[in-house]
């Protein structure tokens, strides 16, 4: 599991790199999409990988600890995060459109030199 | 406490004078004057103590961490300096006060004048090594605020900057010199750091600190070759030259070298590079000043000298030389603060200070004159003025030199040719000016300037006079006790008096008067002197062409780091994190054995070597959505498609790994994003246009698989590794006894750590008000595509209507489960948006304007409002912001439900998210809607 998700971050960070190095505004949009995955993805699994781990604290017989929950600190991180990357995305397609409509092209630097 | 009262007193005179306006010149100088006495008077209450010996010292933590404390401290040494500093100020003060005309901004001089006479006494007084450099470095800002205070014009803010510029560098180096001498002393405390010379003397460091904080002095007193900066500072008002730039300022670095006297002289390297930076700013300084022209440009110089001389007498190290040093550095603010003050007036009342047009001024200004020509006497070492007595002490100190043979006959040989040079420069400052023939075309008739002008210059001279007929009983209390710090120990035995007997000191004084005299004159009969124009080249150029040359490089170097073209610019981000990647491998080598480790915790990670069927559909899945929108990336509503699958996949991921509030975010922001997309592509070109350059999609390829690479690699060994202390345990077992929720994930965001949620809603509120700024104010749109106006999908209006309600049901049951089960304010939120985004699409905006009446801009800012307020709601019962109460009840239809506080604030996040997501996919749709 931990070489699937691994190659996984990989892959998502080559991808995501690959596309942010193009020309166009929305090829850019698309690359950081891409990476914010990557980065999201790794930094929830900075509290391990668990299958089937309780995450609420609902049995009052389980002793609330990380032996019998799932770590809840980096899902707390990963969803304010993705939240966060989707501000991110909404300006970065904002800037992409305007952009676009003031240069009637959408090369990265305005229009390319 | 006088002494904090001391210093503390210029600076809030200043900050109470630019309140002033600037045409009340008499109440401005009135107040200044005042202040500076205070000062005085006020330094003079420690006195007693001082002069018996005793160091009086005030302090306060500062830095406790690094062992700074706020404190001041008076020994011999401060005290006799600070008086100096304050009396000289009141006689500038009051000089300044006939110097500036009406037109002038007074409030503005006083307020500058005290803010460095107040940075100054705090050099002087500072207890401690890092106060002191604060206090430098502000001696610094002060002097350049004054000598470019006639910023019309532009001698005076070149000068002003090349001043800055070069104590500034110099007060660089002295704060590491400072922190490095702190280290080595162990304290930054002075006297703890003036007691352990032996140790700073004995420490590997001792040379680099050395070298660091000569810089700092060498730079402050314009030492060759850093003296270019002070004749060009003498664009400044006079009363600020006779200030800074021959009683304080510029004794600041000498000061520095007497301060730190025991604790880093006393080593071959001291002596040399200090004795010889002093001996040649000595004599090129004395050279110099005989040719100038400029009244001011001579002072300058000589001031140049006379500092080589005092830096030249710290560095001979032996006790009584640092006797002489104190005492030339007391003699020389007189005569030359006296001097400057001379000029002024000739300045004032002729309107220029050229020497080739000033002349024979005599007859019109005889009380200024004999003012003028006993401090010039003084300067030039003429007996009974009291810089003979320096003088002679400078002379016998040099003939003690035994331990280099060259130097043994070279320095007292150049020490008698820079004297001989003082006379000839000093006797043209009287020669020149009044006499040598009648002036020249001056733009003003010359007469002698209001009366009380020359008070504080006739002060001075007499002072001069005292001191040089009766020096034991005037200054020599005063030298034993400023001296005492200096050398460290007991004074040595001198005498002060006039005649010593026959001696080779008194013979090499005759010499230089005699040599100089001669030489003066037959400058001005054989050399024609005022025919040669001798402009001083060198520093000046070289400062302009480095400061050109750092200018260039860093353009260049931002250029380089930081170009203006995108690809470029993240192309060169992106390799510098492929190469911290990389790091570990290039410089150890391939982790064989690493690699072993991978395949040994493979088999007994998470699922153990072979990943259940599931996970390897969803890798699979996920891969084809990644590769697949690189594939298509050109054709951009199929990537969007791949990209879709993309994030259901990583929402998949975290379903599957027990996180199912991440899991519901996911999905939900991947449905928002993607609908962000597709309605931007309606403003975008449908398709990528194909890059030219093959090879830069093949180097970007590169660049990518080394970082995927790395990336893969580092998440696997941070997987592999046995996870480090966690705060999570903390969080799982206070969640239900602190904040009384089931749900820690929820509880986290919006009880323990509701602070940087609070700065998240914020940050998103920003982004959406953002988005909605870029997209207004186009002006027309031109766009061959209308999703408003073209055929809308029959299952989307059909439902869209049905589901609002439904959405707004469902986005309410996530906000109120929150806290115990997977849900909360943002997931809450985004259900909502995306409710009302179904029949926007479906209907159009107007049908959901009309419909829903949600104001997006009105729920992000209220909901932050909200947030806040909850936050706010906690000092209200006396607890510190976003404390969190509850209660725990049964709810009928809902079942079991604890209020807490804090669903208030999460009804605030609810609120911030649901709006800003809104506002951003409303501002593309209101885009289209015109």
């Amino acid at each position: 599991m931990e070489l699937l998700l691994a190659s996984g971050i990989g892959l998502l960070a080559a991808a995501g790199t690959w596309l942010v190095l193009r020309a166009r505004t929305f090829d850019v949009v698309l690359g950081m999409t891409l990476l914010s995955y990557a980065v999201n993805l790794f930094v929830f699994a900075m509290g391990r990988l668990r299958v089937d781990a309780v995450p609420l604290l609902r049995d009052p017989a389980l002793t609330p600890s990380l032996a019998n929950h799932a770590d809840p600190v980096p899902q707390a991180l990963v969803l304010t995060a993705i939240v966060i990357s989707f501000g991110m995305t909404a300006v970065l397609l904002a800037l992409a459109v305007r952009s676009h409509l003031e240069h009637d092209d959408d090369h990265v630097d305005g229009s390319p030199r | 406490m006088n002494l904090l009262l001391a210093v503390a007193l210029p600076f809030l005179g200043s900050l109470a004078l630019f309140a002033l306006p600037n045409h009340a010149r008499d109440a401005v100088a009135g107040i200044a004057g005042a202040l500076a006495l205070a000062v005085l008077s006020l330094l003079g209450l420690s006195v007693p103590a001082v002069f018996g010996g005793e160091v009086v010292a005030i302090g306060w933590p500062w830095l406790p961490f690094e062992g700074a404390d706020f404190g001041f401290r008076a020994d011999g040494l401060a005290l006799v300096f600070a008086l100096l500093v304050a009396a000289i100020g009141v006689l500038v003060i009051l000089y300044a006060r006939y110097y500036l005309s009406d037109d002038e901004p007074s409030a503005r001089f006083h307020a500058f004048f005290m803010l460095f006479m107040g940075a100054m006494l705090g050099v002087v007084l500072a207890g401690n090594l890092l106060l002191l450099v604060v206090f430098w470095e502000l001696t610094s800002l002060a002097s350049f605020l004054l000598i470019g205070y006639w910023q019309h014009r532009d001698d005076a803010r070149q000068g002003a900057r090349m001043a800055l510029t070069v104590t500034g560098a110099g007060g660089l180096c002295l704060l590491g010199g400072a922190l490095l001498l702190g280290r080595m002393a162990g304290s930054f405390d002075l006297d703890v750091v003036l007691a352990s010379g032996e140790a700073i003397r004995a420490h590997p460091g001792y040379l680099p600190m050395l070298a660091l904080v000569l810089l700092g002095a060498f730079a402050k007193s314009a030492q060759f070759p850093l003296h270019f900066w002070l004749p060009q500072a003498m664009a400044a008002p006079t009363p600020v030259s006779a200030y800074l730039h021959s009683a304080t300022m510029v004794k600041a670095g000498v000061f520095l070298l007497a301060r730190l006297h025991p604790a880093i002289a006393g080593t071959e390297a001291w002596f040399l590079v200090v004795t010889l930076v002093g001996l040649a700013t000595l004599v090129v300084g004395a050279w110099t000043a005989v040719y100038q022209h400029d009244l001011k440009g001579l002072l300058a110089y000589s001031t140049i000298s006379h500092l080589g001389l005092i830096t030249m007498l710290l560095g001979l190290d032996t006790r009584l030389a640092s006797v002489a040093a104190v005492f030339h550095i007391l003699n020389h603010a007189t005569f030359k603060a006296s001097l400057f003050m001379a000029a002024g007036i000739i300045d004032h009342e002729c309107g220029t200070r050229d020497m080739r047009r000033i002349n024979g001024l005599w007859k019109y200004m005889p009380v200024t004159a004999v003012l003028a020509i006993v401090a010039s006497a003084a300067m030039a070492g003429v007996p009974l003025l009291n810089g003979f007595l320096s003088k002679e002490m400078f002379f016998a100190e040099t003939l003690q030199i035994e331990s280099h043979a060259v130097l043994r006959v070279v320095v007292p040989a150049l020490a008698t040719l820079a004297a001989a040079l003082s006379v000839a420069y000093s006797t043209r400052f009287i020669h020149d000016v009044f006499w040598n023939g009648e002036p020249r075309g001056l733009p003003k008739s010359p007469h002698e300037p209001p009366f009380w002008m020359m008070v504080p210059a006739a002060v001075l001279a007499l002072l001069c006079l005292l001191v040089g007929v009766l020096p034991a009983a005037t200054i020599g209390g005063v030298l034993e006790v400023a001296a005492a710090p200096v050398v460290g120990g007991a004074l040595p035995e001198y005498s002060l008096a006039i005649w010593h007997g026959l001696s080779l000191p008194l013979a090499m004084s005759a010499l230089a008067l005699a040599a100089g005299a001669a030489f003066y004159f037959s400058l001005q009969r054989i050399y024609r002197l005022h025919d040669h124009v001798h402009l001083p080249r060198g520093g000046k150029e070289m400062f302009d062409a480095l400061l050109g040359a750092a200018l260039a490089g860093a353009r260049a170097l931002s250029q380089a780091v930081a170009p203006t073209r995108l690809q470029r610019h993240l192309g060169l981000a992106a390799a510098a994190f492929a190469l911290a990647l990389a790091a570990p491998l290039l410089l150890r080598g391939l982790p064989l054995p690493w690699i072993g480790a991978v395949a040994d915790a493979a088999g007994t990670g998470t699922t153990g070597f072979v990943p259940p069927p599931l996970a390897v559909l969803v890798w699979l899945l996920g891969t084809l959505g990644a590769l697949g929108t690189v594939a298509w990336h050109r054709r951009r509503f199929t990537a969007m498609v791949f990209v879709g699958l993309t994030g259901l996949v990583v929402s998949l991921v975290f379903a599957l790994l027990s996180a199912p509030d991440v899991a519901l975010t996911q999905i939900l922001v991947e449905v928002a994003s993607v609908v962000l997309a597709m309605l931007a592509l309606f403003f975008l070109p449908r398709a990528s246009r194909p890059e030219a350059g093959r090879l830069r999609g093949w180097r970007d390829a590169l660049l990518a698989g080394t970082i995927g690479l790395g990336v893969g690699a580092l998440s696997l060994a941070v997987m592999l590794r046995r996870p480090g202390e966690s705060i999570a345990p903390w969080f799982l077992a206070n969640a239900i006894p602190g904040a009384a929720g089931e749900n820690a994930v929820n509880v986290i965001i919006v009880d323990f750590r509701g602070l940087d949620t609070l700065g998240e809603i914020a940050v998103l509120g920003v982004a959406a008000l953002v988005v909605s700024m870029l997209l207004t104010g186009l002006g027309r749109v031109r766009t061959s595509r209308t999703p408003a106006a073209g055929v809308r999908p029959v299952l989307l209006e059909t439902v869209g209507p049905v589901l609002l309600p439904l959405a707004t049901v469902v986005a309410a049951w996530f906000f109120v489960r929150g806290h115990n089960e997977p849900g909360g304010g943002f997931i809450g939120g985004l259900t909502l948006a995306l409710g009302l985004l179904v029949p926007y699409l479906g209907r159009g905006l107007d049908w959901v304007e009309t419909h829903a009446r949600i104001d997006a801009l009105r729920w992000t800012g209220g909901g932050l409002a909200i947030a806040t307020l909850a936050g706010l709601g906690s000092f209200v019962a006396g607890h510190p912001f976003l404390t969190s109460h509850y209660f725990v009840g049964e709810l009928p239809l809902l079942g079991k439900a604890s209020l807490a506080s804090a669903v208030f604030f999460d009804f605030g996040v609810f609120a911030a998210v649901a709006g800003a997501t809104l506002l951003a996919l409303t501002a593309l749709g209101r885009l289209e809607a015109r």
